[in-house]
């Protein structure tokens, strides 16, 4: 059986991301996606000469948010303050993280 | 490029699809999971409703496992397979037409029995489906529920005319530290729902490599484009998306693509200085250790860490450790009791020194 290889593309900083593909990737409507960059949310990458794009990063965020209005209805005001705590929570954890990998190698996170 | 080829440990879905471990004999574990009758979902169960609770009693049970259980949120154990379970029965009772469907099913169920509706109920609900004699077999009954449009007929293959992209798959894979900086080929072995012939959901298994380049980290993220669900009416197929965990080294940990590794010294080593062999991922390598080397004192490798993903490569630190003799030869024994004699050192001095400011 020929088992078929597909090369997985990473979500850096690297690849650029419209507003269309942000709404296509995550499920929100682009006035959702305009309504939490509004509100801080998301960080559009402003270069010169770019039209409006977003990093790797914000897709990740975006299915977040996608899911987490599907699931909760919540609105953008609501779903843009949340997004910011689960931001904090995952610094926190990844503080954490590097915290155990350099002094406390025993502990689980 | 070298490339290991993994059997990657796969964790969970948030997604209906199942996903098959990565383990020795995927296939045959595919393939135990796809034969066999529909199970039975109590439903009612799943939210902790009875039978007859209203639609607002529904909604507030399922807000409030939504909440406990939502993986984006929750540190529940299993809380993707558990909250993917109470959305698949909020899905299928908030809507009149299909909790009258589900209802139809009857009562006298238990949550996991085989089970097959009973006779008519298909030709009622389902457009095409169930009139072979195995026509529910491998069929997963929130497939089923989540194909019906609500209004008693299929809303998966036949209903609307307009695109309706495919459904996106999540799958967590964790890989070694190694694979990690060499890249590796994940097999992925789904069971996912496919619309067949009849236009009902059946589960059906899906293998395939996906190639991940060197310099994944903790957390990373990746896109395999076309392997999520498939499009209808010239939607999109899905998307499969990636999280990679890296499986805990028995030597080094990592922060991001730096790694750190503890570097034991005998307490001689740490005051003389020397040289030791420190391992690496690409084998070891010796490291000077300067005289009055001290425990916790890092001791950076440049470049010895993982390599990023498209140019660069992070650093090893070796964390000094001072071990100790736990059981001292005779000589040990001796000559370190005319140290102690001999020395003036005294690593409390600072305990007399630094009082309290008021």
């Amino acid at each position: 059986m020929k088992i078929e290889i597909t090369d997985a593309v990473w979500l850096d900083d690297r690849l650029r991301y419209t507003l269309a593909e942000l709404a296509d990737l995550s499920g929100l409507a682009e006035s959702d996606v305009a309504q939490l960059v509004d509100y801080g949310a998301f960080v559009i990458d402003e270069r010169a000469g770019m039209d409006v794009s977003f990093c790797g990063a914000s897709v990740d965020l975006a299915r977040v948010a996608g899911r987490l209005r599907r699931d909760f209805d919540l609105d953008a005001g609501g779903l843009a303050l949340m997004l910011s705590l689960l931001q904090r929570i995952q610094e926190l954890e990844a503080q954490l993280r590097a915290v155990h990998a350099r002094v406390l190698p025993t502990l689980p996170l | 490029m070298v490339h290991h080829v993994a059997a990657a440990r796969i964790g969970c879905l948030t997604t209906p699809p199942e996903l098959n471990p990565g383990n020795p004999s995927p296939y045959m574990t595919c393939a135990m999971q796809l034969a066999g009758k529909m199970k039975y979902k109590d439903y009612y169960q799943i939210l902790g409703v009875d039978r007859n609770a209203g639609a607002d009693e529904i909604k507030k049970a399922y807000r409030k496992l939504a909440h406990k259980f939502h993986p984006d949120i929750s540190k529940e154990k299993n809380a993707k397979e558990k909250f993917q379970e109470v959305g698949a029965a909020y899905e299928t009772l908030k809507n009149t037409e299909k909790r009258a469907a589900y209802d139809q099913l009857g009562s006298g169920h238990q949550a996991g029995q085989d089970f097959e509706p009973p006779p008519g109920w298909a030709s009622q609900f389902v457009h095409h489906g169930g009139s072979g004699q195995s026509g529910f077999d491998n069929i997963d009954l929130s497939d089923l529920f989540a194909s019906l449009s609500g209004g008693g007929r299929r809303g998966g293959m036949g209903g609307g005319k307009f695109p309706i992209p495919g459904q996106d798959f999540e799958v967590a894979a964790q890989i070694t530290l190694e694979q990690a900086a060499c890249g590796t080929e994940l097999d992925i072995n789904l069971s996912v729902p496919e619309y067949d012939g009849s236009g009902l959901p059946r589960r059906v298994p899906r293998v395939f490599k996906a190639r991940i380049a060197k310099g994944a980290s903790e957390g990373q993220r990746l896109r395999l484009a076309g392997k999520g669900g498939k499009g209808l009416n010239g939607g999109r197929d899905g998307y499969l998306w990636l999280t990679i965990s890296i499986a805990p080294h028995a030597l080094f940990r990592a922060d991001g693509h730096d790694l750190y590794v503890d570097l034991p010294l005998a307490p001689w080593e740490a005051v003389l200085g020397t040289t030791v062999e420190v391992p690496t991922l690409n084998g070891a390598v010796r490291l000077k250790i300067p005289a009055g080397s001290t425990a916790g004192q890092k001791m950076r490798l440049a470049g010895r860490g993982l390599p990023k993903p498209h140019d660069g490569q992070g650093n090893l630190y070796a964390v000094i450790q001072i071990s100790v003799p736990t059981v001292p030869t005779d000589r040990e024994r001796e000559l370190l009791g005319q140290l102690a004699a001999e020395s003036k050192f005294d690593p409390r001095r600072h305990f007399n020194r630094e009082k309290s400011v008021a």
